[in-house]
C-alpha cells in the first residue's frame, strides 16, 4: 500500500466572510492577500512536506489551483522542484498538473523531466482537466478542454518517449523541433496516476491507459460505482483491476484528544470548504461539460464536489450580514454529516485506525491519501501529521498487507490478465457499516 | 400575437445537415441569430413575413444543427453560410445578423460583398470597440446574460414571452450548447476579430443599415459607430432607452427601420 501526504497550501488568512459573501474561493480580490504571509505559509507547507518524508511516508502529493486563497500552489512544479531535492524518500505525486491549460506542454514535459532527474526518479506525474475556474484563470478555452488534454498528453509522452527531433502538427499544437535535452530517469517514462471526481468520462479514460485512478475524497458508494466501471472496462481490455490501479484521497484529522481532533475537522469548513470552491458559472464555463454531464445538470442543480449532499444550503448569495451569518452557521451544521457519510475521519490514532481500516475495507485502494486542511493553528498541524506518520502509517500499512492492497509499485496496474469475466472490485455491502462507524 | 409561422427544413451544407427555420412570402432575408441561439418567434419576424420569405438557419453546435469540428472561429462559420446561400441559389441576399450573427454578416461581407443585397447590423460584435468593452458572457450564468441583454427585463411582454419563467431542462441544455458553441469560435480575442476594422474596407458600395440601443450594455454604441464609419454609405439608426435588443425592446420603431429600409 502507497500511502501519502496531501493538503492544499490553503491562503487561510483570507476573512472569512469574503468567501461567504460571494459564495466562492475563486474570485475573492488578492487585495486581501498579504505576501509576506504567503511567504510564510508556503514554506510551512513545503517544511511539512520535508517532515511527511523523514516520518515515513510513501508519497507526498500535489495539486494545482489558480487565483483562489483556496491552494496557493499555483505552479505545482516549482514545488515539486524543491522536494526533488529537499526531500529523500518519498514519491514526488502531483496530482495534476490541469494541461488544457498550458499553452507550452512541451515545456510542461521539460519540467517534469528536470524534476524526476532531481528526485532520482521519484516523479509520479498526473493530469487533470482543471477545475472550470481554472480554465477562466489561464483563459484556456473550455469548450476545446477535452481536445486540449488529449493532446498535450500524447506530446508529453511523445516528448519523453520518442527519439527527437521531430515534427509535432496537431489540431492545437503545433511545434517544428522536438527534441529535449532533458529526459525523465524512470523508463520509458515516469509512473502516470489520474485523481478526479468520478467523471465517467476520465474514469473509462484512465481504464483504457491503464492508469491508477484517484478518488478525491467522493462519496464511498459512487466512488465505488467508478471503481466497478473501471474495472469492467478493464476487463474488456483483458487485465484484471485490483488495488493497484485505484486510490483514495480522505480529510483525516488526527490529535491527542477526541475533542482537538474535531474541532481541527471542523476547521476544514472554512469558507464554506468545497461547497464554495468556486460559483456554478465559474464551475462550469462553456463547454467545459461533455453533452451527457450538461444535461446531467439540467435535470439536477448539481454540486460536483459535493455529489449528491449540501447542495441548496446557500441557493443565493446573502442580502445583508444576519444572512450570512446564518447561512454560516447552516453551513457549519452539516458538520456531522460529513463525519456520518465517512466523508471526513477524526480522533486519536487509536479511534481513527478502525474508521480507516473500513473504508480500505470498502474500496480497497492500493493508493491512499490522509488531507489535512484548514485554519489550525501550526502546532496542531505539526502533531497532526506527527501522530499520523507515528502511529496511524504502520497501523495502515499491516491493514494493507492484511487486505492484500498492493500499490502501483508491488504490482504493475494492468499485469493481471483475464480471459472471459474479470471479477468486481470493493466491498459495497460493507458501506452501511463504514458510514456508521 | 400569432403562432410561428416557421417551418424546420434540412439542408446538407458538405458534411452537415443545417436546420433552417423557414416561413413568409416573397423575397428571401437571411437572419442570423446570436450567440444565445435562435430567442423565438418575434413582433418583427411576424410584421417581415408578410412581405418576405424568412430563411433563419440554426448555426452549427447550437443544439439542432449538429457542431462541425473544422468549424473554428466566425469566418470559418461565414465560409459554411457562403457555401450554403450559393447552393441554395440565394445569392445575392438581404441579410439581417443580431449580435454575433452580425459580426458573421460583416465577415461575410468583407470576404464576399457580392454575396448580399442588402445587410442590416444589430447591435453586432465584431469589433473591438474604441471605448468601453463587450460584456463577457462566460464569466456569468446563462440566465444573467440574456436579462443584462436588455434594460428591463422584468417589464418588457415580448422578453416575457421569449425568456421569462423559470428555466425549463430543455432551456438550459439549448443555452449550454450555444454558449459552447460561441466560446469555441469567439473565446479569444472575445467577440472580435482583430483585422475587422481594416476589412470593412471591402463591404463599400453594399447598401448597410447598421441598428443599436443607444445604452447598449452589450457592445457599446461606439463599436456601431465605428462600423458606420467603417462601412463607406453605411446608415446609423439608434434607438433611445434601449439596450442589446431592440428588436425586443423597441419592436415598433424597430420594424419600420427595418421595413423601410429593405422596401
Amino acid at each position: 500500500m502507497h500511502i501519502m501526504f496531501f493538503t492544499e497550501r490553503a491562503y487561510h488568512a483570507v476573512p472569512e466572510d469574503e468567501v461567504f459573501k460571494r459564495r466562492s474561493f475563486f474570485g475573492v480580490p488578492n487585495k486581501f492577500f498579504d505576501a509576506p504571509t504567503g511567504a510564510r505559509l508556503l514554506n510551512e507547507y513545503i517544511d511539512e512536506k520535508i517532515y511527511c518524508d523523514e516520518l515515513g511516508f510513501d508519497g507526498l502529493m500535489l495539486n494545482e489551483h489558480h487565483g483562489t486563497p483556496f491552494c496557493m500552489g499555483a505552479v505545482m512544479d516549482v514545488e515539486a522542484a524543491v522536494l526533488a531535492r529537499a526531500t529523500k524518500r518519498a514519491k514526488i505525486v502531483l496530482l495534476g498538473n490541469p494541461i488544457p491549460t498550458v499553452s507550452n506542454p512541451l515545456r510542461m514535459a521539460e519540467e517534469l523531466a528536470m524534476i524526476d532527474m532531481i528526485s532520482g526518479g521519484r516523479l509520479v506525474p498526473g493530469w487533470v482537466r482543471g477545475a472550470g475556474s481554472e480554465q477562466l484563470a489561464n483563459n484556456a478555452n473550455p469548450a476545446y478542454n477535452r481536445e486540449y488534454f488529449d493532446e498535450a498528453h500524447d506530446l508529453i509522452l511523445a516528448a519523453w518517449t520518442k527519439p527527437g527531433p521531430f515534427r509535432w502538427e496537431g489540431k492545437h499544437f503545433h511545434y517544428r523541433f522536438v527534441n529535449p535535452w532533458v529526459l525523465p530517469l524512470q523508463k520509458p517514462h515516469p509512473p502516470i496516476w489520474i485523481p478526479g471526481l468520478i467523471s465517467p468520462e476520465t474514469v473509462k479514460w484512465c481504464a483504457q491507459h491503464r492508469y491508477p485512478y484517484v478518488a478525491l475524497a467522493t462519496l464511498l458508494g459512487p466512488t465505488l460505482e467508478m471503481f466497478n466501471m473501471y474495472a469492467k472496462i478493464a476487463g474488456d481490455l483483458g487485465y484484471q483491476a485490483g488495488p493497484e490501479n485505484f486510490g483514495y484521497l480522505q480529510p483525516v484529522f488526527c490529535a491527542d484528544t477526541e475533542e482537538k481532533a474535531e474541532e481541527m475537522g471542523k476547521n476544514f469548513l472554512f469558507g464554506g470548504g468545497f461547497a464554495h470552491f468556486a460559483r456554478p458559472e465559474w464551475m462550469f464555463p462553456p463547454g467545459y461539460n461533455s453533452k451527457e454531464a450538461t444535461r446531467r445538470l439540467a435535470a439536477q442543480a448539481a454540486n460536483p464536489n459535493l455529489p449528491g449532499q449540501i447542495t441548496g444550503i446557500m441557493d443565493h448569495d446573502p442580502v445583508d450580514d444576519a444572512d450570512l451569518q446564518k447561512l454560516k452557521k447552516q453551513l457549519y451544521d452539516t458538520y456531522p454529516q460529513w463525519l456520518k457519510q465517512s466523508q471526513m475521519i477524526t480522533g486519536t490514532p487509536k479511534t481513527i485506525v478502525p474508521k480507516l481500516r473500513h473504508v480500505l475495507e470498502v474500496l480497497r485502494p492500493g493508493i491512499f491519501s490522509f488531507w489535512l486542511d484548514g485554519p489550525s493553528p501550526l502546532k496542531d498541524r505539526r502533531r497532526c501529521v506527527e501522530l499520523l506518520g507515528k502511529e496511524v502509517v504502520p497501523a495502515l500499512r499491516d491493514i494493507g498487507k492484511e487486505l492484500g492492497l498492493e500499490d502501483p509499485f508491488t504490482r504493475t496496474p494492468g499485469s493481471v490478465k483475464v480471459s472471459g469475466k474479470a471479477e468486481p472490485v470493493g466491498r459495497p455491502e460493507l458501506i452501511g457499516e463504514a458510514m456508521s462507524a | 400575437m400569432a403562432e410561428s409561422i416557421l417551418k424546420e427544413e434540412t439542408f446538407r451544407v458538405g458534411e452537415t445537415e443545417l436546420r433552417v427555420l423557414k416561413g413568409g412570402q416573397g423575397k428571401p432575408l437571411l437572419v442570423l441569430h446570436g450567440e444565445m441561439g435562435f430567442p423565438g418567434w418575434l413582433q418583427w419576424e411576424e410584421a417581415m413575413a408578410k412581405k418576405r420569405t424568412l430563411w433563419i438557419p440554426l448555426h452549427p453546435g447550437f443544439g439542432k444543427t449538429p457542431m462541425a469540428s473544422w468549424i473554428m472561429n466566425v469566418r470559418d462559420l461565414g465560409a459554411f453560410y457562403s457555401r450554403f446561400i450559393r447552393e441554395q441559389k440565394l445569392t445575392p441576399v438581404d441579410v439581417i445578423g443580431f449580435s454575433l450573427g452580425g459580426w458573421l454578416a460583416a465577415e461575410m461581407a468583407a470576404a464576399n460583398s457580392g454575396q448580399f443585397g442588402k445587410m442590416i447590423l444589430v447591435g453586432a460584435t465584431g469589433l473591438r470597440p474604441p471605448t468601453g468593452e463587450i460584456m463577457d458572457m462566460f464569466t456569468v450564468t446563462a440566465r444573467g446574460y440574456v436579462n443584462a441583454n436588455v434594460l428591463d427585463s422584468q417589464h418588457n411582454p415580448e422578453f416575457a414571452k421569449l425568456f421569462g419563467g423559470e428555466q425549463t431542462p430543455e432551456q438550459y441544455e439549448a443555452w449550454e450548447e450555444a454558449r459552447a458553441e460561441t466560446a469555441r469560435i469567439a473565446w479569444a480575442p472575445y467577440m472580435y476579430t482583430q483585422s475587422m476594422s481594416e476589412l470593412l474596407a471591402n463591404v463599400a458600395g453594399l447598401p448597410t443599415l447598421i441598428l443599436w440601443g443607444k445604452q447598449d450594455p452589450v457592445v457599446p454604441l461606439s463599436a456601431g459607430e465605428m462600423y458606420h464609419q467603417k462601412i463607406v454609405g453605411s446608415k446609423l439608426v439608434t434607438f433611445d432607452n434601449c439596450g442589446h435588443m431592440p428588436a425586443v425592446e423597441k419592436p415598433a420603431e424597430f420594424i419600420k427601420a427595418v421595413e423601410s429600409f429593405l422596401d
